[in-house]
Order: C-alpha cells, then sequence, then structure tokens
C-alpha cells in the first residue's frame, strides 16, 4: 500500500484500500468516520496513502462534518460500518434534500453473518428509505472503481451516494488496476450563500423533496441506459439478476446462467431487469440479506423467483447459491464452534469483570473488547443494545426496578464508545438522577481495541497519532455535575477497586468511576505516540 | 468456462500468524501471475479465538470464498483447530499440522505459520525465489532471516502428508 502512490502496476488490495485509493486518485479532501469492523481500513489507509483523514467521535458527527466539505464545494469521503448508519441517519435524510456542490460519499459497511457486529441489518433499505443513490461493488477492483463512479453521480445530480459494501468485499483481498476509471480534477473549494438549497426550513423543504424525486428519476433513467450494470450472456433456461459479492458467488455455483449484475442499486434500473427477466425462461434474484431486488422487481409487476426465507439469515456463499437454485431446503451443515474469543490475559477489564461478578451486580454493558464480560468465567454483563446503551439502560433499570435490586446495577462502557454515544447518556443521568443514584462505570484503556487500537477523543491524539485536544472525562463528569468521581487502576489492587464499586453502590448518589488501565496491546504503541508527540517540531 | 482455482484454507487462533500466512501465500501467487483472491474475517476473532481465512488462485477466481469441502490444502496452525476446520478440506485433500514440523527446531517459535508455508509449498508450482521476495515483502526486514529459515526447514522436511478425508 505504501509504495501505491510512486506506481500504476496491479497490485493486490483489500476493498477497503481500493477505496481508499480511489478516493486519494480522486483528490478527497478529507476522509472522516469512526472505526467499525469491516469499514475501520479505509481511512487508514486512505492517511497512510498521504490523505488527509480524521475519526470523528461519532459517525453522525462525521457525516456532517464531510456535509460542510460538500457544501464547501471539495470531495468529502465518509466512513462507517452498518449500525454506524443508523446513528448518521438523521443528517442522511435531510443532506438528500440539499443541494451539494462537491461530492459526498457515505461508505456502508454491512456485515451479514455478524462477524463481528449485533446485527445484520441490510443498508440498502436506507437508500430506499432516505432518497440516496447507492452503488455496490463485488470486488477491490470495482470498489475502485465505483468509489469514483460515485464521486461522479454525487456531483452530477449534486447528491450524496450511499457506497454499499459488504465483509467479503471489505475484507477479501483481490487484484486492483487503477486509471480504469476517468475522474475530473476536484475543484477547490469555495463559499456562496445558497438559503434555498441548503436551509432545510419547512418553506424551502417542501420543494426540495419534489426536487429531490425528480432527480432520483433522472438517474434511474441513466442507470437503465448507462448505469455500471452488466448482462453476461448464456443459457435462456435461466437467468439470475445479483449485485455485490452474491455475483461472484453466482458466476462460481451457476457458470451457465444469463446473469444481470447490478452495479447501482437504487435506483434500480427497472427496464433492463424487465428486459432481463423477459429474455430466459427462469429469473431468479440471489441477494444476500433481506428481500431487497426482489420486492422491488415485483413492485413494478416483474416476474422473478427469489430466495426461501432461511437464506435471509447469514452470508450466501457459492454451496448456498447453489442451493436456492435447487430448492434445497435440507438442513445446512452446523459449522463446528470454534474457539471463542477471549479477554486477553492481563487484560485490566479482567480484573473489572471479577469484581462486578463477585459483586453480584446487574451489569448494563455496551460494545467493545469488553463485552466479552458476558462469556464465562464471568458471565457478569447482562444487557448489550447499542453503542452508548448501557447508561440510558441501566438508567432504566434503576427507575424501575425494586430498591434491593436498583442498587446493583452498573452501566459499564468503553473509552471510545462513551465518547462515541455516552456522553448524552451521562447528562441523562444528571438530569433524572434515580431515586438510588447510579454507579457509571467508564473502562478506559485508552484505545479503540476492538476495532485495531484506533484513537478517539478521549486519547489526545489523531487518526495519525500526533497530539491534539484531549476530551478528560473526570473533567467532564465534574462538570456536569457528578460529584463521586473517581479515577482508579483496576490492576492495582483488586480489593480497592471493589471497595471503591461497594462504597459507589451503597450510596443513593450518582458515581462516576473511571477505571484506567492501556490495553496491554496497545500500551508499546502508545508509549511510543507520546514519546514522538514530546519531541520538539521546531 | 475457467478451469477451477486452487483452494487453500489457513487457521489457527487469533495471534498465530494465520492472516499474515494467507497475505504471503496471495502475495505468491499474485507475483506469479495467477488471478487470486484471499478471503477472511476479522474483529471479534482477533481475541484468542478461531481465526480462518480462504486463498484461492488459478486462471480466473471469482467468489472469494473456499466452498465448504472444496479445500485442496488445510493448513492448520493450531493442532486442536483441526477439527474445527477439517469440514473445509475436499475429498483426497491435504491437511498440513504442526506435528509435521520440529518445532523446537525454529529459531523463532512465533515463526510456525511460515514454516508450515515451507510445508505448502512443496505442493505448490512456486519457486523459492517467489516465496523469499513475497516473505520479505509481507514482514518486517529484523523477522526476514528468522522466518527464511523457518520456511526452509518446512520445504525441507521429509514428507510425511496425512490425507484428510481419504477414498
Amino acid at each position: 500500500m505504501d509504495s501505491l502512490q510512486q506506481h500504476d502496476a496491479p497490485a493486490l488490495l483489500s476493498g477497503d484500500e481500493a477505496v481508499a485509493l480511489a478516493a486519494f486518485d480522486a483528490g478527497v479532501a478529507l476522509g472522516t468516520g469512526y472505526p467499525g469492523t469491516p469499514s475501520t481500513e479505509i481511512l487508514e489507509s486512505f492517511e497512510t496513502l498521504g490523505g488527509r483523514a480524521q475519526w470523528s467521535p461519532n459517525e453522525k458527527v462525521a457525516l456532517e462534518v464531510g456535509i460542510g466539505v460538500a457544501f464547501a464545494g471539495a470531495r468529502a469521503l465518509v466512513t462507517m460500518k452498518h449500525v454506524g448508519l443508523n446513528v448518521a441517519a438523521d443528517p442522511l435524510f435531510t443532506v438528500a434534500y440539499t443541494r451539494l456542490d462537491g461530492a459526498l460519499i457515505v461508505v456502508s459497511a454491512d456485515d451479514p453473518g455478524m462477524a463481528s457486529s449485533q446485527n445484520e441489518q441490510d443498508n440498502r433499505r436506507y437508500a430506499l428509505a432516505a432518497g440516496v443513490p447507492m452503488i455496490e461493488p463485488s470486488d477491490s477492483q470495482e470498489a475502485y472503481e465505483f468509489t469514483l463512479r460515485a464521486i461522479e453521480i454525487s456531483e452530477r445530480w449534486q447528491v450524496p451516494v450511499l457506497l454499499r459494501m459488504t465483509t467479503r468485499v471489505c475484507h477479501s483481498k483481490t487484484i486492483v488496476r487503477r486509471g480504469t476509471v476517468a475522474i475530473s480534477a476536484p475543484r477547490p473549494a469555495h463559499f456562496e450563500h445558497d438559503y434555498p438549497s441548503r436551509v432545510r426550513i419547512p418553506a424551502y423543504a417542501k420543494p426540495a423533496h419534489r426536487k429531490l424525486r425528480k432527480t432520483l428519476a433522472e438517474i434511474a433513467v441513466w442507470n437503465d441506459t448507462e448505469g455500471p450494470n452488466q448482462v453476461i450472456a448464456g443459457s435462456k433456461q435461466l437467468g439470475i439478476i445479483t449485485s455485490g459479492i452474491s455475483y461472484q458467488h453466482v458466476r462460481e455455483a451457476a457458470p451457465e446462467a444469463s446473469l444481470l449484475k447490478l452495479g447501482v442499486t437504487y435506483p434500480l434500473p427497472l427496464e433492463r431487469m424487465r428486459d432481463f427477466a423477459a429474455s430466459v425462461e427462469r429469473c431468479v434474484v440471489i441477494e444476500e440479506g433481506d428481500p431487497y431486488l426482489v420486492e422491488a422487481a415485483r413492485t413494478a409487476g416483474i416476474a422473478v423467483e427469489g430466495k426461501q426465507e432461511i437464506f435471509r439469515f447469514g452470508e450466501l456463499n457459492c454451496k448456498r447459491v447453489r442451493r436456492i437454485l435447487d430448492g434445497d431446503l435440507s438442513p445446512e451443515a452446523k459449522p463446528v464452534p470454534g474457539k471463542p474469543p477471549a479477554l486477553c490475559p492481563g487484560c485490566p477489564h479482567r480484573s473489572v469483570y471479577t469484581v462486578l461478578r463477585d459483586l453480584n451486580c446487574i451489569v448494563a454493558g455496551d460494545i467493545g473488547c469488553y463485552s466479552l464480560g458476558v462469556l464465562p468465567p464471568f458471565e457478569a454483563m447482562d444487557t448489550l443494545v447499542c453503542m452508548g446503551a448501557a447508561i440510558g439502560v441501566g438508567l432504566g433499570f434503576r427507575h424501575v426496578l425494586p430498591p434491593e435490586d436498583a442498587k446493583r446495577v452498573v452501566s459499564v462502557i468503553g473509552d471510545s464508545t462513551f465518547v462515541h454515544s455516552g456522553i448524552t447518556g451521562l447528562v441523562e443521568m444528571v438530569y433524572n438522577p434515580p431515586a438510588s443514584g447510579h454507579v457509571l462505570l467508564i473502562l478506559d484503556n485508552g484505545t479503540t481495541a476492538m476495532t485495531g487500537m484506533q484513537e478517539h477523543p478521549g486519547t489526545g491524539r489523531t487518526l495519525a497519532h500526533a497530539k491534539t485536544g484531549k476530551v478528560v472525562f473526570e473533567d467532564l463528569a465534574r462538570s456536569l455535575g457528578v460529584r463521586n468521581v473517581h479515577v482508579i487502576d483496576p490492576t492495582q489492587s483488586l480489593d480497592k477497586f471493589q471497595e471503591l464499586i461497594q462504597s459507589c453502590l451503597e450510596r443513593a448518589e450518582l458515581s462516576v468511576v473511571i477505571a484506567r488501565r492501556d490495553c496491554l496491546l496497545a500500551t508499546r504503541s502508545i508509549r511510543e505516540y507520546e514519546r514522538c508527540n514530546e519531541q520538539p517540531t521546531d | 468456462m475457467s478451469s477451477r482455482p486452487t483452494n487453500v484454507v489457513i487457521a489457527g487462533l487469533g495471534g498465530q500468524g494465520v492472516l499474515k500466512a494467507s497475505d504471503i501465500l496471495a502475495d505468491v501467487a499474485f507475483s506469479s501471475g495467477l488471478d487470486v483472491k484471499k478471503s477472511e474475517l476479522h474483529g471479534m476473532s482477533q481475541r484468542g479465538g478461531s481465526v480462518s481465512s480462504d486463498v484461492r488462485f488459478g486462471e480466473c477466481v471469482y467468489s472469494p470464498m473456499v466452498p465448504e469441502g472444496e479445500a485442496d490444502f488445510l493448513v492448520v496452525i493450531a493442532a486442536d483447530q483441526v477439527p474445527v476446520n477439517v469440514a473445509a478440506l475436499g475429498q483426497g485433500g491435504t491437511l498440513i499440522e504442526p506435528s509435521q514440523i520440529d518445532e523446537s527446531a525454529l529459531t523463532n517459535k512465533k515463526s510456525i505459520n511460515v514454516a508450515l508455508l515451507g510445508v505448502l509449498s512443496r505442493h505448490l508450482p512456486f519457486s523459492v525465489e517467489a516465496w523469499t521476495a513475497a516473505l520479505k515483502r509481507n514482514l518486517p526486514e529484523k523477522l526476514h532471516d528468522a522466518n527464511l529459515l523457518s520456511f526452509s526447514m518446512g520445504r525441507a522436511e521429509e514428507p510425511d502428508v496425512r490425507r484428510g478425508r481419504e477414498g
């Protein structure tokens, strides 16, 4: 990856790296995002290539920064995992009503099969719901080319574009050749007033919605005639409509079939789909996840077969595609369970969960490595819903449980997750305190460990590990009016840590305990970054 | 239609270098002029749990995932992960496992992944030069000597290839 700036020879790249390379080649002015498997490597690679990339506190802020970049006429790339788009959905739905001057590419990296996620939501639904054009690559070459095409679409129609990827596109390495798609040079950033196009008060928003539908209709016509969709001629007996990674499985599983491979999957090229379906005896839609394409085809009156409901769950692969085509509903072989992940030996979270278990706490948990506290030998996490939910869920328990149970409730959240979505929860805790008080435990291991040691606003270092402003959790909690704020290293003395938690639980007050100890896997790097940042630059 | 690709599954536990080994193998195939796809799952698997990675190469590769029961080679770095992954192996496929290496002879114990690539290399049509170059491209310089040694050891060991799913 490092040497890619210099030469144009083909390279073996992951889909994430290919998106970064395209963004670099297109002169994307700023990449923003929040780390999340399988999207994390996009911004890291973009920064390595020499692009300007930043981690935001969460996906909503990342998208808002990207919107500003695109309003100013420059090109923006905003990356996130599928559930991140839930957080960024608010700006997404309304930016669709605005006029962009530059490009705004929103990457949604979906995780069908939940290799590393809490759900397998299918974000193709967001394109439809928000009225945002969507493009779906099937390998790294297309990840490269479709990123460039997404920029073209975004600038031509002045709309955001959803670049929807999945785990097997993001994390598979395939061969990429550069320079296959021409892209215009980026324009310099500039500002001009345009209230009706960018201020979404109802008076301006009403015509904007009509304009959006008109734009989408125009894009649909373009997609039908010139969009990056491809027919691969084959048997007249069997035709398959597919997109994304499913296309690759289909080519292998049904080499004889005729294919219509869709690149832009919103708005759909319905006339091409109609013609294709009419050209074959049997037309099957093969898609991973929800019946998105099949429902759209049927709504348009195109007769297609869909997959059976059991194939909605998990990823597709060649064998499952064959099963779909054969109508084979016999039980699928269950994979032999492997060794589950576990907290590393010596991980500071181990001390925390030992104490929470021994104190028989009710633990409202959150998302990160520390989610593993739910597994033996701890089994000390009772809930996990979404980023930041530990605090709200814990408060809900406190509000309604009988007093003897309410006082056992602890909210546990990691440092990066706290910055992402926990701060508003802390404000809620101060604003609507339960009668029994509450204990918020922030597990500060100095990094976003789960996704591979990314920085966040609490580390005081940028994506590239340079020194920057730092959010200090204890100062923040005190400034909000929490009187019992404690910082402790949970690994120093298990007894002292237990005493502290116990004393907080016994008090009918609000307490914030920051269990601070660097992640073992990150300690060495953190020390190195700090050393570099202390050296005088002049 | 093009000929069937060669399918390799590399498996083990988080931290054993499964992904590094698959990167090296994919690089060798790529630099030898073949189409290559490599697939893996990141994330939770990093925390010491089971990890596996698929590498497929040939004239033309479509799906990046090796279909279950169609692996030509299964390289398992942790002995206890053989039962977890053996279903990947096709009939007459070759299982490569740690018992085929004298681990005590490795100068760097962590290079068992590369030693097993050495064993795998006996079955594949790539030159030692291509392997050496790929190893160097994918590893930091200070680890080159130990890993090249481990690779040679694996490549030179007397063939003791176990068969999976005979018949």
